[in-house]
């Protein structure tokens, strides 16, 4: 019988893999709108696994509203990634240090 | 029912009708010929909804089922983030139009963000503090790349978007787990559950997460990263735009949601926002120390204020969220002056941001450096200024909290942190000249919020414009 624990440990494991993906990642940009995506689902299983268990619709509703968010977070991220292979040449997370703190 | 709902969150809906409107008219107009105009169409609009919500009936009311809540609290923050944004706008249409960065998209953004804003400070439901967040942030996101052809200002809008992406992820991995543990996305349910003695381990994980993508967003350390380099790389009004009402938001929500949803639990976030807050108060004043680019050192200058103001926040106290609001006006207050300081800085028509260019100021421009003078002493907390009172607001509600080694902790790095802004202060009237000098840009716009700005930091000392009353009854409402 798979229960609320096994949908809470698939979330909390790609939650975590995407997290990981955003700061060992030395490679690509593409990489971290990927990992950043793969966080938002985690939540949105962890939603809905939790609305079903609850019987409450609210978190799917929640879901919802975060799937429709990271579409149009997705479309920003490329948009600002676009603009900066223009002035860069490259998209290689390295390269991401005109300024240094 | 939908009537009355629909006039509580009137305010946002006309706001919100405006930015579609001036959208259409950019489009189909006059394109970027208009956006001067539109700039400052969209202030006097902002200055208006902030004054209707001033002005409107008693506050009190709730909207949509307890989603969205007007009270004296979200006013407060509202009418601060409101007149900020305003202020901005308006010192950056000079500034914008002769670098050729003005287009009729950035004072749109600015008040997209100004609604998200506007409804995160009202949110009284995970939901409704998640879209009103992503409305704030994602026109953020963008204004930050506006100067699409500068390698830096793409960078800091990548970096931004990267790193809040990243936070608003925390921040929903923590509010599904508070869903989940508490069976409703209302703060009126939570405070109920986290309310009854021990909270959950889930719920507290959910507390922790939700803390994270907050500081994120108010940069408090260790999430403070993306700060500097944002300031840096983003077109100086829009730095001078997320120094202030971002900021004031982001707060204010931080308040909303650790005392509207976790009011019962304030001995398990209270240690957390205190640890928060002294890291922040001591790496915005050590890190600061060897910046010469006056953005990034007003970055440094940010997180430490965050820090201080943090204070009020970990009191958990009526005190202490009156001190917060009082801290952050008075912090924007503060920032908008300095940042009209920091436009006028050029050379050859220009920018400049090193603070060496300032050498002999004094002697060049003595009035803009005595406003100058006064508000970077403001900013360090020197006892006559308008900083010192917001500073000693903040420790009176740590001092009645019983944090005692936080206050201490707060007085020695504002200590440290004094000093690079009396830096300035010494570049500007001992410094030598060497012939790198900054001029100044003479727009009045600019003259009269520099010199506004440091006549309330003097003024503002015999009673604070009541602000602090306004304050204090804001606080009431949501402490209780």
């Amino acid at each position: 019988m798979i229960g609320l624990e096994h949908y809470l440990t698939v979330a909390a494991t790609l939650f975590v893999i995407g997290i990981f993906g955003l700061f060992l990642n030395r490679k690509n940009i593409i990489i971290l709108l990927m990992s950043i995506e793969l966080m938002l689902l985690a939540v949105n299983i962890n939603l809905v696994a939790f609305s079903a268990f609850l019987g409450d619709l609210v978190g799917q509703v929640f879901t919802l509203f975060v799937l429709t968010v990271a579409a149009a977070e997705a479309a920003i991220g490329l948009a600002i990634l676009v603009c900066f292979f223009r002035n860069r040449g490259t998209i290689a997370v390295e390269d991401v240090n005109v300024m240094k703190g | 029912m939908v009537a009355a709902d629909l006039s509580v969150i009137l305010p946002e809906i006309l706001l919100s009708v405006f930015a579609m409107a001036a959208l259409l008219a950019g489009v189909y107009g006059g394109k970027d010929r208009w956006a001067p105009m539109l700039v400052w169409a969209a202030s006097a609009a902002m200055l208006l909804i902030a004054a209707f919500i001033g002005l409107r009936g008693a506050p009190g009311a709730v909207a949509f089922g307890g989603m969205f809540v007007d009270d004296a609290f979200s006013r407060f923050a509202k009418i601060v983030v409101l007149v900020s944004a305003a202020a901005v706008l308006a010192m950056s249409q000079d500034y914008m139009q002769r670098r050729g960065i003005l287009r009729f998209e950035y004072p749109i953004l600015i008040v997209l963000a100004a609604v998200g804003m506007m409804m995160m400070v009202s949110a009284g439901d995970l939901m409704a503090l998640y879209m009103g967040l992503e409305l704030q942030s994602l026109a953020l996101y963008v204004v930050a790349s506006l100067r699409r052809d500068s390698a830096k200002s793409t960078e800091a809008g990548l970096k931004y978007f990267v790193l809040g992406a990243l936070s608003s992820g925390l921040l929903l991995y923590g509010a599904s787990l508070v869903y989940g543990y508490t069976g409703t996305t209302l703060f009126s349910g939570i405070v109920q559950v986290a309310g009854q003695g021990d909270i959950s381990l889930g719920l507290l994980f959910g507390l922790v997460f939700v803390i994270a993508g907050l500081a994120f967003k108010v940069s408090a350390v260790p999430f403070h990263m993306w700060t500097p380099d944002v300031y840096e790389g983003a077109p100086t009004p829009v730095t001078a735009f997320f120094a202030t009402a971002p900021k004031v938001a982001a707060m204010a929500l931080f308040a909303r949601v650790l005392h509207d949803a976790f009011g019962g639990a304030v001995r398990d976030w209270s240690q957390v926002i205190a640890l928060l807050s002294v890291l922040s108060m001591f790496l915005g004043a050590i890190a600061a120390i060897g910046q010469t680019n006056i953005k990034r050192l007003m970055a440094y200058s940010s997180i430490a204020h965050m820090g201080y103001a943090l204070i009020g926040l970990a009191a958990g106290t009526a005190l202490g969220v009156q001190a917060l609001l009082v801290y952050m006006a008075i912090y924007v207050t503060m920032n908008v002056g300095t940042f009209a300081f920091i436009l006028m800085m050029e050379r050859d028509g220009q920018p400049v941001t090193d603070i060496n260019a300032l050498r002999m100021y004094s002697r060049r421009e003595p009035a803009r450096a005595l406003a100058m003078l006064i508000l970077l002493f403001s900013l360090a907390g020197v006892p006559p200024m308008l900083g010192f009172f917001a500073k000693l607001a903040v420790w009176q509600a740590g001092l009645d909290a019983g944090l005692v080694w936080l206050v201490v902790a707060s007085a020695v790095a504002s200590a440290i942190g004094a000093f690079y802004y009396l830096r300035i202060v010494f570049y500007m009237y001992f410094g030598e000249e060497d012939g790198d000098e900054v001029e100044t840009n003479t727009s009045p716009v600019l003259y009269a919020f520099l010199m506004g700005s440091a006549a309330i930091m003097v003024l503002g000392i015999a009673n604070m414009f009541g602000v602090d009353q306004a304050a204090a009854a804001a606080a009431a409402v949501l402490v209780n």
